[in-house]
């Protein structure tokens, strides 16, 4: 893959990392604009279960275009965990809904201690946040790590960071949204 | 956390002064865990203490679900949703979300503490104005509804002077220290009528409540709302007035009925106003199920202006290629008088930026006269609403959302495409009624453009001029 190139915010991660980018790859099938901000304020913060339904169908789609390389290795889905107290009140992790979409077994290996809502926050705050995941139980296969929206890629480098630490080979990103 | 003085076992005790600050805070009201802001401690011992109660946020009503707080039923607004809450696949109700998600693994609370006596007032009335003859009339009769805790529909013109009306009722149930609500459909009537309310009863507390208001706690005498806001209330009011009743949303949507009714404490009056009563209440008139008053005069005792209709061949074409029909360029500039201001009503928002680009374009007005357009989802909507107001602005293109229940004192009222389905009946009366609304400037031209009558149309006029008849011109 000599021709591939990079957009700027892979360049400045490869930077940050000093060229080692703890993920491969992000993944994202709809752009953020006012209309995916009305949709997400009521499906994640109002709380309106069934409307992540509607996804599916590109969810899926947007998956076997990216990842269809993987072919036959053993490849498992991982979404983004909630705090215990954030899922206490969502009642649901949007993240998890997205993973269950797709044809891979799902692990939740990660779990996530109580910090402030990322999107509250600055991006220089966003990036200087001590990491709040870590690893229940190693998986050696090549891992998609899964989440809803992809704005500076902090959670998602985070949680990555920590699946190569305990071993994990490759990990790549997919998430519904690219903010 | 439990406060550490406290011995092990025992319910901490709460103050007579926290239970009464509740009290106020809570009665009436009907709310979910997360919208009583209570520690946890606090909230167990009002609930042991049965100071709140519990309510199941659905109940089945034989095949059906119901949402206990704004009354949906409909299959498509209710959501299934695997709660890891709970641990259990349940359902909970997309249609008042808005408002805070209501989950079957909840409970909706009300309080049953101690209640509230609300002041006594002798004589709250700071409002020192006459009433006409009709007006009068409607007066007491609502007083006479207020004491004998019945319903009244009280149908009046536009520029009857509706509000006014209302005071002397509003200052006989003050004195007997009951609680008023005042419900309209929307939420621009709120924001007008909070002043007129507050200075006509000075010394009582008013607060307003509408989505995104300031006032949030909802704990006085007089509330004045929007319907939606009455879906957080529960046996509140002794008087319930719902304004223009025939109103979008409040005619079209269920569970704003369902919320008023509930909002009512068992022996209540409600009284209804409107101009434009819709099919089913003049039915129940007819029927005599409903009693009601009829005030067919403007309170300036002037007839209401009955619009014209103007016909434009190419409507359609001219509204999309974005250039003015002749016939409407040519009314404009041949006005009678053409110093009142312009209101301009367009069926659809795009159409109203539209026209208003066009309009400041073409500077048919005059080169200098400012033009803005207003609808629903503008950011800047009260602030463009108060420019008119203040005359800054001398023509304003708008969406149905200034229909009813704004009054300014001169202007002419165009309708662009009044054969649009947006336009129906009462909303050409209501919009007709826009004009000659001050005893300055009593009358005002009300032009229908069209591309062939409607129905609508017909039977506004017709009902305007049933209505002067009726007044006696």
């Amino acid at each position: 893959m000599s021709d591939t190139t990079y957009c700027d915010d892979c360049l400045w991660w490869e930077n940050y990392y000093d060229g080692h980018d703890p993920i491969i790859f992000n993944y994202s099938i709809y752009r953020y604009n006012e209309f995916m901000k009305e949709v997400i304020v009521k499906w994640k913060y109002r709380g309106d279960y069934s409307l992540g339904n509607m996804f599916q169908s590109d969810f899926v789609e947007g998956f076997q275009q990216a990842f269809s390389f993987l072919g036959k290795q053993q490849a498992s889905v991982v979404p983004i965990p909630l705090s215990t107290d954030r899922l206490q009140e969502r009642a649901f992790n949007q993240s998890q809904l997205l993973a269950d979409i797709l044809p891979l077994p799902r692990h939740n290996v990660l779990s996530r201690i109580h910090s402030e809502k990322q999107s509250k926050k600055t991006r220089k705050e966003r990036v200087e946040t001590k990491n709040p995941f870590s690893v229940t139980e190693s998986l050696h296969n090549p891992i998609i790590l899964v989440d809803d929206i992809y704005t500076t890629g902090t959670t998602l480098r985070h949680a990555a960071s920590r699946l190569r630490e305990k071993g994990c080979p490759r990990v790549y990103t997919y998430t519904l949204i690219r903010g | 956390m439990p406060p550490p003085n406290l011995p092990k076992g025992r319910t901490p005790h709460l103050s007579s002064l926290d239970l009464q600050k509740f009290a106020l805070l809570f009665s009436g009201k009907l709310l979910l865990r997360q919208e009583l802001d209570l520690d946890e401690t606090t909230f167990q011992t009002l609930l042991s203490t049965q100071s709140l109660t519990a309510l199941p946020t659905f109940e089945q009503k034989f095949s059906r679900v119901q949402c206990q707080r704004c009354g949906n039923q409909k299959k498509s607004l209710l959501g299934t949703i695997p709660c890891q809450q709970c641990g259990q696949t349940h359902v909970y109700c997309r249609k008042c979300i808005e408002m805070g998600r209501v989950m079957a693994c909840e409970s909706l609370y009300y309080w049953t503490g101690q209640e509230i006596a609300w002041p006594k007032y002798d004589d709250p009335l700071t409002w020192e104005g006459t009433f006409t003859a009709a007006q009068q009339h409607a007066a007491d009769r609502i007083v006479q509804a207020i004491n004998q805790k019945e319903e009244l529909l009280v149908w009046a013109v536009c520029g009857a002077g509706k509000t006014e009306m209302l005071f002397p009722g509003i200052r006989e149930a003050l004195k007997l220290g009951r609680r008023i609500c005042i419900a309209t459909p929307r939420a621009d009537v709120v924001r007008e009528l909070k002043p007129r309310i507050q200075q006509a009863f000075a010394d009582v507390y008013v607060q307003a409540l509408y989505g995104g208001s300031d006032e949030k706690d909802g704990t006085a005498q007089i509330i004045l709302a929007t319907t939606h806001q009455l879906l957080r209330y529960r046996q509140a009011f002794d008087l319930v007035i719902i304004d223009e009743i025939d109103a979008f949303p409040f005619h079209h949507d269920p569970s704003l009925p369902f919320a008023a009714n509930r909002a009512k404490k068992d022996i209540h009056t409600t009284i209804y106003l409107t101009a434009t009563p819709r099919s089913q209440q003049r039915l129940q008139i007819a029927r005599k199920k409903l009693p009601h008053v009829f005030v067919p005069i403007r309170y300036h005792g002037h007839p209401l202006p009955v619009p014209t209709y103007k016909m434009c061949f190419t409507l359609q074409k001219d509204l999309k290629s974005d250039s003015i029909p002749r016939p409407f360029r040519k009314w404009m500039k041949t006005r009678k008088k053409p110093n009142r201001q312009l209101l301009i009503f367009v069926p659809t928002i795009a159409l109203a930026e539209k026209m208003k680009e066009t309009l400041t374009q073409q500077g048919i007005l005059g080169k200098e006269a400012a033009i803005e357009s207003v609808h629903a989802e503008d950011q800047l909507r009260e602030e463009k609403v108060q420019q008119f107001r203040n005359k800054t602005v001398d023509a304003l293109v708008t969406t149905t959302i200034l229909e009813r229940g704004v009054t300014f004192p001169s202007v002419d009222v165009a309708i662009l495409d009044a054969g649009n389905d947006v336009f129906d009946e009462a909303a050409l009366v209501q919009i007709a009624g826009r004009a000659g609304r001050s005893s300055d400037d009593p009358t005002g031209e009300v032009v229908f453009f069209h591309d062939g009558k409607t129905e609508a149309m017909v039977q506004a006029v017709r009902s305007i001029q049933l209505m002067n008849k009726r007044g006696g011109f």
